[in-house]
Parts: C-alpha cells; sequence; structure tokens
C-alpha cells in the first residue's frame, strides 16, 4: 500500500492513461466519475444545465446535482436507475489523457467489466465505507487481476456517511490487502473519498486530515503504470496488412504493415515470422511521413524485409530464432482461462472460431480443467462454463498459432471464442501455457495419394450427411443408395447413428455436450475413410447447425455433402417406426430431439429430400444424378 | 508521427489498425466523408493505414442538398487535389417529396435526407462495413457504442445486445446482408481532433475559422443564411457577426458561435477556455430527450 508518501514525478511527455471504475452496484461509480469530471473544470456549462434540469427530484437537497447523470447513458438505463453496460468517458489535464470505462455493478454484467478491464492499465475499484468489502468487490477485484491489471486503487467511497472516521477506512483498506495478496497487484492504493461531497476526488479534503495520500485525480495523474516495460520487452509486431500497392505503382513493394505490440524495430534487425519460423531482416521502416530509422511499441508502421519471404496477416514478427527468450510459442494446443460471456453455455467438444492477434481458427475445448470460483478463487469440477463463469481450459486449435503468455504479453496472450452460427463473442481467453509444441507432430505424408485412389476406384471420395429428424427416413434413404451406388460398382460405407453409439461412442449418452461429441468422432472417421478413397453416407440427427458447419469444414470444398431429409415433426411422429416419439412425449425418454431437445434446420443443404413427395427408391435415384452433376460419381 | 505526443500517438496507431482490419475482413467498405474535421482525420488516417499503396475503400458522401456552399466546395477539391474515389448520394425521393430542413422540420429533415438515405446509398452499393468518424465522447449513448458495431439487413441497431469487444480482438464475423460501422475515432476527443489537425497540418473547411458572415439569431443560437433559401421571419434582417462553427451539417441546422479565432491553435485555445460542448449548436440533438439513440436505432450513424 502506498497511501502516503506518494511522490508525484514531472512527466516528460503527455501520455494517455486507460482505466476503469468498477464496485458494487450502488457504491457510486457514475458518481465519481461525474463528480471527477465536474470538479476538474471538464464539464461544458450546457451539460451541466442539462444535468441540472435532468436532478430535479433525485438529489436530497433542492438545487443538487446527480453527477451520475452525466455518465449514465442510455434509455434503458436511466430508467432503471443502474448502469448497464460499458461507458466511456474522455477527459484529460494538463498531465495526461484519460480514457475511462466504466463498468456495471450487477453480477450478470461481470462481463462487460472484463470488457472494460481488457484494455486498462489501472483499476480504480469502488467501496461504499458503511458497507466494506461485498462479494462483487471481490468479484470484481478478481477479474481485474484475471484480466492482467496491475494496479489497483481502492476509492473507500461514502466516506461523509462514516463520520469520515479513520478506523473504518484503515479496517477496510486492511481487508482488502490480506484479500488481495494472491491476486499479484504491483500497487494499491487505498484513498478514502466522498464523490457526493466531492472529498478527496480532485481536491484533499479537510474532513480527513488525518489522510496524507493524494486525493484520486493527482493519483491519476501521477501513478507509474507498465508503459515501459513492453518497450524493454521482446519484439512483437503484429502484421494486420500485407501492403501491396502495385499494379497502381510502378514497383513491385511489398510490405508489412502492423503494430509494434512490444519491444523496438529498426533497419538492418533480424527477425523471425512466425508461425512459420522463417529468417528475414528488416530493410526499411516506410510511413506516410517518410522512412523512419527505428520504431517502437504502439506505432503502427510498414516493414520491408530484405528476404523474399512468406508473410501473411496474422503473422508475428520477433526476434531471431537463435534467442529463444525472445521468441513467441507456437503450438496449437494451450492451456487458457476462459471467461464465457454467452447465453448459451460453453460446450467442450464444439467447434467455435477463436481470434487471437489477426488470424481466425476454428478451435475447440478438449478439456475444461476446473471452474474458478470468482469469489473465493477455489476450484470445483465443472463440465460446462455458464455466462460470467471462468475456467481453465485446454483447448486446441485448428492450425498452430504463435502466442505468449497473457501474463507477458496481453495483446499475444489473449484470444476470443466466437459462436460458429451466431456469430456472438462467446468466450475471452488468457493464455496460460502451450500444451505441448506442435513442432513435435508431423502428419505422416501418406505414399498412395487421395487422388491416385479415387482415380482407380471412378469416383471421388465425399461425404454425404443426411440430417434430419428421428424418423425422418434418413437411414432408409441412405440405405437404398448405397445398394444402388454398390451395383453401379462404386466404393462406399455407411455409418448410421445407432451402429456407431453402440460401439465406438457407447461411452457417450445425449446431452448437448455428448450429441456435440458423438458428431465430432463421427466426422473424423469419416474423414479416414474418405483417405481411403470412399464415398461415406452418415445418417446422423446432428441437430446443431454449428456441428454440421465444422464437420463440412473437415473436408474440402464441395466434397461434404449436407442432404437435408425434410420430414415434417407432425409425419415423423405419425410413422414413429421405433415408437420413440411415444416415449419421449410421455415423459420416458428425455433429451429427445423434436419433443424437448432442439433440432436447427439447415438453412442451405446442398440436397433437400423431401419424403412426402416421393418414396425411398426415387429420392435415391434423385441422389444418384446429383453425384454425376458434381463429378463425385466418374463415368 | 515522430512529432506527436504520446497520447496522440497511440490514438493514431489504434486508428490505424482498425481501419487496416475493415479493409481486411470485409468485402466491400466505404468510408463515410461527411466533409467536417473528423472526416478529414479519418481520411488522413486512411491514407497513413494504406500507405504507399492507396486507400482500397471508396468515400461515401450523403448529400442532403442543404450543406453549406463552403463544404460542398472543400469536399470537391479534396476529391481532386487527392485522386479519391468519392460517391456522391442524394435522396432523390427526398427530393421529389420536397423535404427540406425548415418546412420539414429538423426531425423528418434528418430522417429522410440523411438516415434513409445513408440506408439507400448502402444498400445500392452493397457496402458491408460503413466507417464513419464518430467520437464516443460526443453524446451520451455514443459513449457505450461499439467500434465494430453490427446492424441487421434492415440497419437497425440493437443497444442491449452489443458484442463486447476485447482487447484490440475485434469480432468482424457477420451474416449475409448483415454489415457494420465501424467508428476508428471511438476513442478520440474534440480536443485530440483539432490537436492533430495542428499537428498533422490538415486543411479543414473554413467555415470553422471566425470570419464576417451574414446570420440571424433563431432558438437561442446564431444561423447562417448561407443562400437565398433560407425564408425569414417578419421583421428578421441578417446581420454581419464574426462567427465560427463548431461542427458543419445542414447550414440551417448549423448554430454559429461568435468567435475570433482564425487558426486551429487559435480553436485551440478558445477551447480549452471554452464552456460549452460541441453538439450544442446542432438543432437535431435537442428534438426530444435521448433522441440520438433513437436515430441511432434507426440507422443514423
Amino acid at each position: 500500500m502506498d497511501s502516503t508518501g506518494h511522490i508525484p514525478a514531472p512527466l516528460p511527455t503527455r501520455g494517455l492513461l486507460r482505466f476503469l471504475t468498477c464496485g458494487s452496484v450502488d457504491d457510486g461509480k457514475s458518481t465519481l466519475i461525474g463528480r471527477l469530471l465536474h470538479d476538474a473544470g471538464l464539464v461544458p456549462d450546457d451539460q451541466l444545465a442539462q444535468v441540472l434540469r435532468d436532478s430535479r427530484g433525485r438529489t436530497d437537497e433542492e438545487g443538487g446535482i446527480d453527477f451520475s447523470l452525466l455518465v449514465d447513458g442510455l434509455e434503458a438505463e436511466r430508467e432503471q436507475g443502474i448502469t448497464i453496460d460499458v461507458a466511456h468517458r474522455f477527459f484529460a489535464t494538463d498531465r495526461r489523457s484519460f480514457i475511462v470505462a466504466d463498468a456495471p455493478g450487477h453480477e450478470q454484467y461481470t462481463r462487460n467489466m472484463a470488457t472494460a478491464a481488457s484494455t486498462a492499465a489501472l483499476a480504480v475499484l469502488l467501496v461504499d465505507a458503511r458497507k466494506g468489502l461485498l462479494t462483487q468487490t471481490r468479484r470484481h477485484a478478481v477479474v481485474c487481476s484475471l484480466m492482467g491489471i496491475r494496479h489497483v486503487v481502492l476509492a473507500v467511497n461514502k466516506m461523509d456517511l462514516v463520520g469520515c472516521d479513520e478506523a473504518v477506512f484503515t479496517a477496510i483498506a486492511q481487508a482488502f490487502a490480506d484479500f488481495a495478496a494472491p491476486l499479484g497487484f504491483a500497487t494499491v492504493t487505498a484513498i478514502p473519498l466522498s464523490a457526493r461531497r466531492g472529498d478527496n476526488v480532485v481536491h484533499r479534503s479537510a474532513a480527513m486530515g488525518w489522510y496524507h495520500g493524494p486525493a484520486l485525480l493527482e493519483h491519476l495523474e501521477t501513478a507509474a503504470v507498465e508503459d515501459g516495460n513492453a518497450l524493454a520487452g521482446p519484439l512483437r509486431f503484429l502484421v494486420d496488412w500485407v501492403n501491396r500497392p502495385s499494379p497502381d505503382l510502378a514497383s513491385d513493394f511489398r510490405g508489412l504493415s502492423g503494430t509494434l505490440l512490444s519491444g523496438r524495430l529498426a533497419p538492418g534487425d533480424a527477425v523471425t515470422v512466425w508461425p512459420s519460423g522463417q529468417s528475414a531482416r528488416i530493410a526499411r521502416i516506410v510511413t506516410f511521413d517518410g522512412d523512419r530509422p527505428g520504431a517502437q511499441t504502439g506505432d503502427a508502421v510498414t516493414v520491408t524485409l530484405e528476404e523474399a519471404v512468406d508473410a501473411a496477416r496474422g503473422d508475428l514478427l520477433a526476434g531471431p530464432a537463435e534467442r529463444p527468450a525472445e521468441t513467441p510459442e507456437v503450438a496449437d494446443q494451450f492451456a487458457a482461462h476462459l471467461l464465457w460471456m454467452a447465453e448459451e453455455p460453453l460446450i467442450p467438444g464444439r467447434s467455435y472460431l477463436l481470434r487471437a492477434g489477426a488470424r481466425w481458427v476454428p478451435a475447440t475445448v478438449t478439456a475444461l480443467r476446473h471452474a474458478v470460483n470468482v469469489e473465493t478463487l477455489e476450484h470445483s469440477a465443472a463440465t460446462t462454463l455458464t455466462m460470467n463463469a471462468v475456467g481453465l481450459c485446454n483447448l486446441s486449435t485448428a492450425a498452430p498459432l504463435a502466442f505468449d503468455a497473457y501474463a507477458a504479453n496481453r495483446h499475444t496472450g489473449s484470444f476470443i471464442l466466437v459462436d460458429r452460427f451466431s456469430n456472438r463473442t462467446a468466450g475471452a481467453g488468457m493464455i496460460l501455457h502451450p500444451l505441448h509444441r506442435a513442432a513435435n507432430l508431423h502428419r505422416q505424408e501418406l505414399a498412395v495419394s487421395a487422388a491416385e485412389r479415387a482415380a482407380a476406384k471412378r469416383q471421388r471420395p465425399a461425404v454425404l450427411w443426411f440430417t434430419g429428424l428421428s424418423g425422418s427416413g434418413k437411414s432408409t434413404v441412405a440405405n437404398r443408395l448405397e445398394r444402388r451406388l454398390h451395383a453401379l460398382g462404386h466404393h462406399t460405407m455407411m455409418l448410421d447413428g445407432d451402429n456407431v453409439r453402440l460401439g465406438l461412442n457407447r461411452d457417450l449418452g445425449f446431452t448437448d455436450a455428448d450429441r456435440v461429441e458423438n458428431i465430432r468422432r463421427v466426422g473424423e472417421v469419416a474423414k479416414l475413410m474418405t483417405e481411403a478413397g470412399l464415398i461415406v453416407l452418415c445418417a446422423f440427427i446432428a441437430p446443431f447447425r454449428a456441428e454440421r458447419e465444422a464437420l463440412r469444414a473437415l473436408f474440402p470444398e464441395g466434397l461434404f455433402l449436407e442432404v437435408f431429409v425434410d420430414t415434417p415433426l407432425e409425419e415423423c411422429m405419425r410413422r414413429d417406426p421405433k415408437g420413440l416419439y411415444a416415449k419421449a412425449r410421455s415423459g420416458s425418454l428425455r433429451n429427445f430431439t423434436g419433443v424437448d431437445s432442439p433440432y436447427e434446420r439447415p438453412d442451405a443443404p446442398d440436397l433437400r429430400l423431401d419424403t412426402t413427395a416421393e418414396d425411398a427408391d426415387a429420392l435415391a435415384a434423385r441422389v444418384v444424378e446429383n453425384l454425376r452433376a458434381r463429378g463425385i460419381l466418374g463415368a | 508521427m515522430p512529432n506527436l505526443p504520446d497520447d496522440l500517438r497511440l490514438l493514431e496507431a489504434e486508428s490505424i489498425a482498425i481501419l487496416r482490419e475493415v479493409a481486411a475482413a470485409f468485402s466491400r467498405p466505404v468510408l463515410l466523408y461527411s466533409i467536417g474535421k473528423d472526416s478529414g482525420v479519418l481520411l488522413h488516417l486512411a491514407r497513413k493505414a494504406f500507405h504507399p499503396g492507396r486507400v482500397p475503400f471508396p468515400l461515401l458522401h450523403v448529400d442532403t442538398g442543404w450543406k453549406f456552399r463552403d463544404m460542398i466546395a472543400f469536399r470537391d477539391e479534396t476529391a481532386r487535389r487527392l485522386g479519391l474515389d468519392l460517391i456522391v448520394h442524394v435522396n432523390q425521393e427526398g427530393v421529389a417529396q420536397g423535404i427540406d430542413p425548415i418546412r420539414s422540420g429538423s426531425a423528418v429533415h434528418t430522417r429522410v435526407m440523411k438516415t434513409e438515405a445513408l440506408r439507400q446509398a448502402l444498400d445500392r452499393h452493397g457496402f458491408d462495413a460503413a466507417i464513419g468518424g464518430a467520437r464516443r465522447d460526443e453524446e451520451k449513448s455514443r459513449a457505450k457504442e461499439r467500434v465494430f458495431s453490427v446492424r441487421t439487413a434492415a440497419h437497425s441497431w440493437d443497444p442491449r445486445d452489443q458484442r463486447p469487444e476485447l482487447w484490440h480482438l475485434w469480432n468482424t464475423r457477420i451474416r449475409p446482408g448483415e454489415s457494420v460501422r465501424v467508428f476508428p475515432l471511438s476513442n478520440w476527443t474534440e480536443m485530440d481532433v483539432w490537436r492533430y489537425v495542428a499537428a498533422e497540418g490538415l486543411p479543414v473547411v473554413p467555415l470553422y475559422f471566425a470570419a464576417e458572415r451574414p446570420v440571424v439569431h433563431r432558438a437561442g443560437t446564431l444561423i447562417m443564411v448561407d443562400d437565398g433559401r433560407l425564408p425569414l421571419n417578419p421583421g428578421e434582417v441578417p446581420e454581419k457577426r464574426r462567427v465560427r462553427f463548431r461542427t458543419l451539417g445542414c447550414y440551417p441546422l448549423s448554430g454559429a458561435i461568435e468567435s475570433d479565432a482564425v487558426t486551429v491553435e487559435g480553436i485551440i485555445a478558445e477551447m480549452r477556455a471554452s464552456r460549452t460542448s460541441e453538439r450544442q449548436g446542432r438543432l437535431i440533438d435537442g428534438d426530444e430527450p435521448a433522441s440520438m439513440e433513437r436515430k441511432k436505432r434507426e440507422g443514423y450513424f
């Protein structure tokens, strides 16, 4: 704690501090920011007049100002009197420019707080002096720590309501110091204040003569934050644009545009391009304002390389590979903390899109090692993460990534997971360490290629995935089709849902997570069979679009065909060949697709078969014609 | 860049990275150019982001027919000088209906000639990303706007269903028909923009500088009589006043302030001493409480 003996240091040039305010609801965050802006003379007269008008009936005293109105934005929030999203505020003093992210207090919005924290260097954590540390206070401190914030100001607010009692302040500050000890903050600065009255916000308060530390603004203006560390860190240059202006420039200029996430760069420097690992040397640093002799952390520049190496958007330039300490990790499996942000829970095994740096890659959570209780830091076993939950996970990506541990670099150690179907940002990840180096795993080249196998069989290998409700006729049509293909001399294999569940997948049940794993395994088996040159017919409900899209991604373009056996639910129930609908409706069978488990219809299947219009043989004949037209079946 | 103070250098780099992101992630982006100082900064940043290449997307100006004459002259001169691919769109249906900011009222005029006109232009050209110069410090509902803000196929915005934006890992995934609005200047303030204009020596429309201009007093603000279309109320006589504008838009809706600032440095000095906010001169924001948020939901920038 450095609440005393604070020495303001002069700053050479005006810097930028991003900080966030957080704490339990009603602790007065919006009021504090409003007060900060007001007392620093940064609220324009017309806005103040507006807030004075809006304050009528909202404050105890006639003509009082509700400072929170300077900050709270959206209509809905104003009606509810709470902040529901992250609001950004900007102000500047002669010493620093500030970007303030105001994060909400309610538990269900923890994800918004994490969002605000992700770019902040410092957190102002509010506590109500009357209430002391609350569940939310602890939760937010943990989220700050998890998100890599190193500096915390514990703003003990509403001191006027506890008679400006030093003992109250000291007790809260000590309780927080004890709680936060394992959280790894570099500094924790406790300040007693009253946002409503303006004590110790901009001006030091006479009401708390026992406090000798800085007022809040003074601390924010002078607090040392880590900018210097990034500058001294190893080179990380993220390529976000390959700059090839020709044909409109009569040159073969090829530049790599990007941002220096840490370290420095100069012409002549030896670098390595990751994840490919090629070596090169910086030729020029090109900018709109002319070539430059060097660039530093935070600069957006364009570099050219002496050597013609292949580099793409998303690649990372780092120091030479001979200096392992400066080299990022390159792996396709790693461990990470994952904060879940979507309404729909995490499903381990499901394919999500992962964005890290400027690269998108399919990824799955292969293991949820434990959930982290963000109030107590305790670990517990978990099979899923619901919104606002945090877990330690193993992840696997479809291609190797170059990254650092999040603790070493927030830019190169972070990722988001995006739901493949809704495109919602579902999770935020902080990488801990690689699980094993992808470099040690090499795909064996096969002596006989898939094309050679296919030519010998007069067919191109492909997967026909029959999806549809239970009882829709998937297996019936697929069986008739296989007989026809066999009669024509083609090489096929049929994978059927029930058969696979009796063997390969007999360890799986019918929860959403198990359904996802079931389909993933079948997809991999089908892939092996196509590598053997076969046409693989799969008859599986595969109720979720996300899994079907993930399956498609396993195969070359045009060789995964989604065949939608489109039979209305009423018709399936009427047929009920296995008597399952009757069981489901009576409640003796749970998680049954179409009854109490969802079926997401394909939006754009490659083939749609209407079993109410034609019989199974006619449909099978139509599929054969379609496969000929696609060139999957040879003459 | 070498001469920029640290805070501007970081803001510049962040915005440049966002502009490159748009060019890389979307198939048909467009930069909404509204001629003002923010658009000028945005255009300058785009030129820097892709140098020595050209800016890889066109510019779009939604013209209401009521912009200051100086703005149109500046726009055309800028496009010519920099060789820009500039698209000018006017809502011809609105013109045919005789919509204007005075008789139709500012709310209707804005909806038809700006909001609907923008949607028309985006649909007509199939733009999937529209880059705008809006800043979060302008207005309270803007303070919560994302940098990459998803719009439905009907261009509507749901403030309750916004994607969280962490670090600088933008989620640029959209479904067919959806589009994004992108705000690279989200984290800039009005003062940052002027300091940057000064540091980079960027040209701006002369209306930002004080000069003798014919104005009338209306609704507590000064409206410039830019051409003969502004109907004068009985007894209303334009008078010459030394004024300038903090924001530029349709001239009958843009309030002037009295000022002596004739240089960018003068503007900055005046702002430091100033006690009113930038949008105060804009008549459209005050139509009703929370009117900006409502306009944004409908597709206004």
